[in-house]
């Protein structure tokens, strides 16, 4: 089967698995969706306080175990890290604020696109938009750096946490809140979400599914490998609503979304701009993180406090619209995702301009040559 | 000889970028080694290079592979 084949046949089942979940219990239009889910886990830990965003959501978990036992059988599974990694836990800090002023990944809002919701539209051209801006830095030689092998030990530590979860899910202990109302309470029976969640878990480990790489694809190679997938996921999603008669067409009143549009188009802006230069997508990041990448891990963790620190302190948007802290929020993340490309980029040119300058004071030194190896 | 490019450990894009830049310097015609490390990296080169209709080779090396590309 040839590549091609296999990523549009992951996007559809993506795309049924989606509506099949929403159908089952999950929110309207967030049959899967990263941002929101690794939200709610952070609420059902009590590191967010409001109580209508708190479930450890079963898809999560079911995505990790998925890719991480394909990645074991196809020996994908590498223990690698150490690139940036503070630079990459601030980004998805960030990312996560977008993310949450848009209300979705980008996953979501291909799945808000095929319910007719028009706002998810614009969020798409800021998410063009973002990304966009941050090919400009990697065509000028943005890199967070070369990752290393590390022990095998660490690799096994973001599967171990995600078990831990699957515990606490499972034993639902006092100290773990689950929303009675709202989002948070709102899902599908646990074992049909773990289990779609390994699904997509195996399927986005062998076609390495992701729409932020897709879209830089597009723009660096005129490469449409991965957007097959997500015009898949939409198209199957998209019959998926009409039959069910969730297809609504417009702006206003479209389920767990705003219809603001400036904020709609700058939050994935964010999101965009800052995954492009983490490499992908939160799914993809959870992917990788399963996959042994312990970079990933630490931007899921980036994530993570994110989403806590948003509804701590009020920067997450709701049906209503996007409260003014939550638009500072956005800029203040512009601004920083801006700066963190511009400096890479401007340190790593005046490292090369020394180290020429160096060459003819260590001829024969092949340890100055940088990333050639002979 | 070739100079072998070493993209191992860089995350995406970054090993496919490097390629492609290098045919871009190479004017469409010539000969480009890279050594990767992950899967992603290997499959990107192998579309861009399907893509860009440059003929390729790929030798499993430990835990690397060795991507030579020539047109």
């Amino acid at each position: 089967m040839n590549n091609k084949v296999s990523i549009i046949i992951t996007g559809a089942i993506v795309g049924a698995l989606a509506i099949l979940l929403v159908k089952l219990g999950n929110p309207q239009n967030m049959g899967i969706c990263i941002a929101c889910f690794l939200r709610d886990i952070t609420g059902a830990l009590g590191l967010q306080q409001v109580n209508t965003v708190q479930y450890i959501r079963p898809e999560i978990l079911g995505l990790v175990i998925g890719a991480f036992a394909t990645s074991v059988i196809s020996k994908d599974f590498r223990v690698w890290g150490g690139s940036s990694t503070f630079t990459r836990f601030i980004l998805g800090f960030f990312v996560m604020f977008g993310m949450l002023v848009f209300l979705g990944c980008p996953l979501r809002m291909i799945l808000r696109m095929s319910a007719g919701d028009l706002n998810a539209l614009v969020g798409l051209l800021g998410l063009v938009a973002g990304v966009s801006l941050g090919t400009v830095f990697l065509r000028k030689g943005f890199t967070l750096g070369q990752a290393v092998i590390q022990n095998k030990s660490n690799g096994y530590m973001f599967p171990a946490v995600i078990l831990i979860l699957l515990i606490l899910l499972l034993a639902a202990p006092a100290f773990i809140y689950f929303s009675q109302q709202g989002p948070g309470s709102m899902h599908a029976p646990l074992a049909i979400s773990l289990g779609a969640g390994i699904i997509i878990g195996v399927l986005a480990q062998r076609t390495r599914l992701c729409l932020i790489g897709g879209i830089r694809d597009l723009i660096l190679f005129k490469e449409l490998y991965m957007l097959y997938g997500f015009i898949a996921i939409f198209v199957v999603a998209l019959v998926g609503n009409i039959l069910m008669g969730n297809f609504h067409l417009g702006l206003a009143g479209q389920p767990i979304a705003h219809n603001d549009g400036l904020w709609n188009f700058l939050g994935m802006a964010l999101g965009g701009f800052g995954c492009v230069l983490l490499g992908g997508c939160p799914l993809r990041q959870l992917i990788a993180a399963s996959e042994g990448n312990t970079d990933s891990a630490v931007t899921i963790t980036g994530l993570l406090l994110g989403a806590a620190f948003a509804h701590n302190f009020g920067l997450a948007a709701g049906t209503k619209g996007v409260p003014v802290p939550g638009q500072v929020a956005v800029v203040i993340g512009l601004i920083v995702v801006g700066a963190i490309a511009f400096f890479n980029v401007y340190f790593n040119i005046k490292t090369q301009k020394s180290s020429r300058r160096e060459v003819p004071f260590n001829d024969g030194n092949k340890g100055c040559e940088g990333s050639s190896l002979s | 000889m070739t100079e072998i490019k070493d993209a191992r450990g860089l995350a995406c894009p970054e090993p496919v970028l490097m390629v492609k830049n290098e045919i871009d310097k190479l004017g469409g015609r010539g000969t480009i080694k890279v050594l990767v490390n992950t899967v992603a990296a290997k499959e990107n080169i192998s579309r861009l290079a399907k893509n860009q209709q440059w003929s390729i080779t790929i030798i499993e090396e430990g835990e690397d592979w060795l991507i030579t590309l020539s047109k």
